[in-house]
């Protein structure tokens, strides 16, 4: 069943085509990775997809709906959730308090000016973080947390918004290889048991291939191949596409570079 | 009167242009170093005001050992070199400590250096205004048109794009100016190069400050030189480099033709207006293309927001509020008219500061013109008595309706903005409304202001006054109190933190931020009402920079991450100058240094260095 | 920077500290609370604070006034009117003054009136020239010395008659003083001069003048006579501008106190000459009284007189007298003793009328000329205030009390 269709996205940055024509969709409970060299436009069509980014051609649709033109703000309410490639989080709150804020906004109680905000959803809250292994860090302020728990407080605060879609951009980066497995395991176990899509970025190809039920390549702003892991990793388009080092796509042994 | 006689019209605009060629010098001094450093340097037009008063004072000595242009011009370039050297010295003391700290911090400090040099032009040169020699050789009029010019205007005229050409080949040709610009458009990129950054910020200021000394030095045969330049250059220069585009020279350029002209023409058309123009034609620009004419958003500092952050609650906080109360009731047992006096004011300014917490540090929009509100309340108070001859309880809540309307209003235009640029069009929308009050006579008394604005019988006197306000400030603080912790301020705080989480999780920044001026904005109106009663009147000063920067400077020495921060920086502060101010006519030296200090020893104020410390013990 | 600072506060904290009760050795002085723009306007403020140190002194070598020494409190007033009311209040309250005076802008006077009669204190307003406070604003708290706006611009219209100018323009700066000049001289010269008219205003606004913008707006009225109530910074642009545009030549100029030297000593050698102004001539004064002030002034303080050391000098010395009739530093004493009362002062016998509480000083009025490298007054003549005072049924009509 299909949750997200892309349908010929275009996006010129001056004179630069940062994508062109790019059409994929996102079936629910399915992981789509995107890859591709640095300045392939990956950035462009996930933002593009979050809302971040205006297109300047082309449909998104999340379950029949047109999104193309609605703000990020919007983009929510429907079902989107997402990470940032760096962590972005509320810094000034603790890690509870940063899914309070997001239950807070779904529920449209932003704007309340009389109960206290530590006092609402905490119980939500606590459990979105304790599925993502973060409860006992529930009042820790997420300033002091490692980088890889910002991750994944990250994770339970796009969570909370009980997203169809999920945008994961790069959502490993920066963390440890031991880390990113267990990140992208418990993302698939969520995903897979509430029927999210999910749509990620990422540079680590164990993390892609290990996870991906489809990879989608990107070359200058164009999609050049899409197709099941080893269907990508077989094309030779890609192949010279990653500088003729067939070998960078291939699955690494043993201890893959941080 | 606007007849439309060619001559006077020809005449009339290069009046204007050579306003905007001088313009133009000091502001794109300032511009070059706001591109680099990313400082609004406020001591700009101190810097301007120092080359006058160098120029006036060198300039005389060197025509007596030789009479003659070359004489003349020398000593305007060597003014403007002392300046450039006085810039330096400002970098390696106070700019180079604090180009990593937030805007409102760099802010401040460069304030604090307006201030300590107002006070050390009047030691160093003396009270009286020093009128500068004439240009040698350009003492004539010329005739244009029938109608006589002074020639050293037209001279004047030529400086603007001589400046500009000689900028714009420094720029292009040279090392430094390569890098110039590369720091301009991605400082971090510069940093990667290698390139001794603390050298090129030095030679950028010493440009900046060179500009600016040549500017005011270029004035001597116009204007004497006199202890109220700087203010008074430094906001048009700031409304030039904020039309233009922060950073950009051309830009610059452009509005200083457009300004001089505005004036030129402006006086013909609204003799009396002459303040409202300028700052009109700054918010018009900004409302329509929100980083000017040629600025860019992203060259707009980062996130710099510091604020308050989640605490763990005081165990016995019911207690000690009511001890705090208990303690507020029981002053006028003790104390004796005149204390009850500043108690009072500081309870007025504490409202006022604490008001001012819920932009900055609670929603991160700092706010420079904060003092608007605080006088349109005072005014909307003292108008409504004046005009309409209602009571005190009545005038209150109208002021405090005012000064809500015109946040709204202001923060309509103003969140759309951001950083450096969201001062500005603060401190733009303060001092529209200063000069409203100014200016506009027949309703607002102009620099008279409104006297006769008295509390209702059962409130005057200084006991019950006194604690009116203390009541009035509790209650409105509790519930500001309230909203910071409600969805709402935690939703302000979300979008100062993180703008893009915030609108990922679906928060409406703007509209959050809005509602957030509003608030603020009618207890500031509060604060000036409760203010003008105590005083028996309002004045324009009320709207002035200078009341907005004494909010900022309690919120900052009371410590800008804390809740009750501003609320003791407002009585640190008063009580400080009440207990100064009478002592010295030095205060503003004072006053200027303790800023300077509290930014690069404390910046994290009384409250929040004492709290480091009890923390650091326990 | 910051602690060489500190230390010098804390030095001149300890300092004050100590010298204040050494002050009060004997008998407790009759304090004073004087505040005026020291910072601000600090070109006519500082020869106005000499002129009345000068005079207190003076004083207190003789042994002060009824056997106590007089002490002055002296604060800065900030130039805008909450500011100086603020200063007030501090004075009274606190210090305990008995009578206030001082002030330099006109709108800063009017507000010390107000604040005067809400406390019920005298206050002698030395500088402000507003009409306002001794007219619409005017209360039996509130004193004036200088011959106010509505006298000195008399003086100078009585000279604009013989001029034969009748296209009149008004150059001031936007603020209280300079806006209560321009209607004065607005009524005045139609009342005085037949079929004269203003053919355009300028209202710069104080401190800020396009000067070259405002001149050539004025040359394009195309007046013959030009009445000017700029000073400071102001005038100084304007006067350039006006010079090299010829602005000057063809026009009768009648200007308000330019011809005092705190306002002249700035323009150097460019004076513009010709122009009628009221002022202080100190350099040719004959009177031995008058001249034995200004020699002691220039021997005390090394410099040349202003008419604010004059200004200052006298309203101590009228404070004094006050008080010594009065016999007691009582408010109603001290205003029954200034009401009506002559004074014997420098400048000859000024009395203080007590229906509008102005005194009769007067204004010396003449034209400018260049006297080697500064400009000074000409062909002058002290005109005596009492004949240039507004008449008993003007104040009456507009005054409240």
């Amino acid at each position: 069943m299909t949750l997200l269709t892309v349908n010929g996205l275009h996006k010129f940055f001056g004179g630069v085509v940062a994508a062109r024509d790019v059409t994929f969709t996102v079936a629910r409970g399915e992981m789509l990775a995107i890859i591709g060299p640095n300045g392939a436009g990956k950035s462009t069509v996930f933002n593009m997809v979050g809302g971040q980014l205006k297109s300047d051609r082309g449909k998104v649709l999340l379950d029949g709906h047109d999104i193309t033109y609605t703000s990020p703000q919007k983009r929510f309410r429907r079902g989107v959730g997402r990470t940032f490639q760096v962590a972005q989080t509320f810094l000034s709150m603790s890690a509870a308090e940063n899914v309070q804020m997001a239950l807070i906004s779904c529920n449209r109680q932003s704007n309340r000016l009389w109960t206290a905000a530590r006092e609402r959803h905490r119980d939500k809250a606590v459990e979105l973080l304790s599925r993502v292994g973060m409860a006992e860090a529930a009042d820790v302020a997420c300033s002091a947390l490692a980088y890889g728990d910002v991750k994944r407080v990250e994770l339970a605060i796009a969570l909370a918004g009980q997203p169809k879609l999920l945008l994961m951009d790069e959502p490993t980066a920066g963390m440890a290889p031991r880390e990113r497995a267990a990140l992208m395991d418990l993302t698939a176990s969520i995903t897979e048991s509430q029927g999210i899509g999910v749509l990620f970025t990422e540079h680590d190809m164990d993390v892609v291939f290990g996870h991906a039920a489809r990879v989608l390549v990107l070359l200058r702003g164009q999609i050049i191949a899409a197709g099941s892991p080893d269907e990508v990793r077989q094309d030779e388009q890609v192949k010279r596409a990653y500088l003729g080092d067939a070998r960078a796509l291939e699955p690494l042994r043993g201890m893959s570079p941080a | 009167m606007l007849a439309l006689d060619p001559a006077f019209l020809a005449v009339q605009a290069l009046s204007g242009l050579s306003s905007a060629s001088s313009l133009f010098i000091t502001a794109c001094g300032l511009t070059i170093v706001f591109g680099v450093t990313r400082i609004v340097n406020f001591a700009h037009g101190s810097l301007y005001m120092i080359g006058a008063y160098t120029a006036a004072t060198l300039v005389p000595r060197l025509l007596e050992l030789s009479f003659g242009p070359v004489t003349f011009w020398a000593g305007i370039l060597a003014s403007a070199i002392v300046v450039g050297l006085i810039g330096v010295i400002i970098e390696v003391l106070l700019l180079r400590r604090i180009y990593g700290a937030p805007e409102l911090f760099q802010l401040l400090a460069t304030f604090g250096v307006v201030l300590v040099v107002q006070d050390l032009v009047v030691q160093v040169f003396g009270p009286q205004d020093i009128l500068g020699p004439r240009a040698p050789g350009l003492r004539a009029p010329v005739e244009i048109l029938g109608r006589r010019f002074p020639s050293y205007e037209l001279v004047l005229i030529a400086a603007g794009p001589i400046v500009l050409g000689l900028v714009w080949l420094l720029l292009r040709k040279t090392r430094f100016g390569v890098l110039v610009r590369a720091a301009t458009q991605d400082r971090d990129m510069v940093a990667s190069l290698g390139v001794n950054q603390a050298l090129l910020f030095t030679g950028t200021l010493f440009l900046g400050a060179f500009l600016a000394g040549l500017g005011g030095a270029l004035q001597i045969p116009r204007v004497s030189a006199h202890a109220g330049m700087d203010l008074s250059i430094i906001a048009e220069a700031f409304v030039v480099t904020v039309v233009g585009g922060m950073g950009s020279v051309p830009g610059a350029f452009l509005a200083a033709l457009i300004i001089g002209q505005l004036q030129a023409f402006g006086i013909l058309v609204f003799p009396k207006s002459t303040l409202v123009v300028v700052f009109l034609l700054m918010a018009v620009v900004l409302a329509i293309r929100p980083h000017g004419f040629f600025g860019r958003a992203e060259i707009v500092g980062g996130t710099h927001a510091v604020g308050i952050a989640s605490r763990a609650l005081l165990p016995r906080r019911h207690f000690i509020l009511l001890v705090v109360i208990a303690i507020l009731a029981g002053i006028p047992l003790v104390a004796d008219a005149y204390l009850l006096k500043v108690a009072t004011e500081i309870l007025i300014f504490a409202l006022f500061a604490f008001s001012l917490q819920l932009l900055i540090g609670v929603g991160g929009v700092v706010s420079f013109g904060h003092a608007a509100f605080f006088g349109l309340g005072a005014y909307g108070a003292a108008l409504a008595v004046k005009w309409y001859g209602v009571s005190m309880e009545a005038a209150l809540p109208l002021g405090l309706a005012l000064a809500a309307l015109g946040a709204g209003l202001v923060g309509a235009f103003v969140v759309r903005l951001s950083g450096i640029y969201l001062a500005m069009m603060t401190l733009a929308a303060a001092q529209i409304l200063y000069a409203v009050a100014f200016q506009w006579v027949e309703v607002t008394g102009g620099d008279n202001g409104i006297v006769g604005v008295w509390p209702a019988p059962w409130a005057s006197g200084p006991i019950p006054y006194y604690l009116l306000t203390a009541a009035l400030t509790v209650v409105t603080v509790l519930l500001l109190k309230r909203i910071i912790d409600a969805p709402f301020g935690y939703a302000l705080r979300a979008a100062r933190d993180s703008e893009a989480r915030a609108e990922a999780i679906g928060l409406s920044v703007r509209q959050h931020r809005w509602l957030a001026f509003i608030i603020a904005g009618a207890a500031a109106g509060l604060a000036g009402g409760i203010y003008a009663f105590s005083r028996g009147s309002v004045d324009p000063s009320l709207l002035g920079i200078s009341t907005s920067v004494d909010a900022l400077t309690m919120l900052l020495l009371g410590g800008i991450q804390t809740v009750i921060g501003p609320l003791v920086g407002a009585a640190a502060l008063h009580a400080l100058r009440d207990w100064i101010m009478p002592i010295t006519s030095l205060w503003r030296l004072f006053l200027g240094l303790s800023i300077i200090a509290m930014v690069l020893i404390f910046p994290r104020g009384l409250v929040g260095t004492i709290r480091d410390w009890w923390g650091a013990r326990a | 920077m910051a602690t060489t600072s500190t230390i010098r506060w804390l030095a001149l904290g300890a300092a004050l500290a100590l010298g204040a009760p050494a002050a009060q050795a004997q008998q407790a002085p009759i304090k004073i609370g004087e505040l005026n723009s020291y910072a601000q306007w600090a070109a006519f403020t500082v020869p106005y604070r000499n002129g009345w140190q000068m005079a207190l002194d003076e004083i207190n070598a003789k042994g002060g006034v009824l056997g106590r020494k007089i002490e002055i409190v002296s604060r800065d007033d900030g130039a805008t009117t909450g500011s100086a009311t603020r200063v007030a209040d501090e004075l009274v309250s606190r210090e305990g003054v008995s009578l206030l005076f001082g002030s330099f802008l006109s709108n800063v006077g009017v507000a010390m009136a107000d604040y005067a009669n809400q406390k019920k204190i005298v206050y002698i307003a030395a500088e402000p020239l507003t009409d306002a406070v001794t007219m619409a604003q005017g209360n039996r708290y509130t004193f004036r010395v200088r011959p106010n706006n509505f006298m000195q611009v008399g003086m100078l219209v009585d000279q604009a008659k013989a001029s034969g100018a009748k296209r009149w323009a008004i150059v001031a700066p936007n603020y209280e003083y300079g806006q209560s000049a321009a209607a004065v001289f607005k009524r005045l010269i139609q009342e005085r001069v037949p079929g004269a008219q203003i053919v355009t205003e300028q209202y710069p606004a104080l401190g800020k003048i396009e000067a070259g913008a405002t001149a050539s707006a004025i040359e394009q009225a195309k007046p013959d006579g030009i009445f000017n109530v700029l000073f400071g910074p102001d005038l100084t642009q304007f006067v350039r501008e006006g010079n090299t545009r010829g602005l000057f030549e063809d026009a009768t100029v009648l200007s308000l106190l330019t011809g005092e030297p705190e306002w002249l000593l700035p323009l150097k050698d460019e004076v513009p000459e010709g122009w009628t102004v009221t002022g202080y001539p100190w350099d040719e004064v004959k009177e031995p009284k008058h001249k034995a002030f200004i020699d002691a002034y220039r021997a005390k303080y090394n410099d040349t007189p202003r008419l604010g050391s004059l200004l200052g000098y006298m309203v101590m010395t009228m404070i004094r007298d006050s008080i010594e009739r009065a016999g007691s530093t009582d408010t109603d004493a001290i205003i029954k003793a200034l009401e009506d009362a002559k004074f014997d002062t420098v400048i000859g016998p000024v009395t203080m009328r007590g229906i509008d509480n102005q005194s009769t000083m007067g204004a010396w009025v003449g034209k400018l000329v260049l006297k080697g490298a500064a400009g000074g007054m000409t062909d002058w003549t002290y005109k005596d205030g009492a004949s240039f005072m507004p008449t008993e049924a003007e104040v009456k009509a507009v005054r409240k009390d």
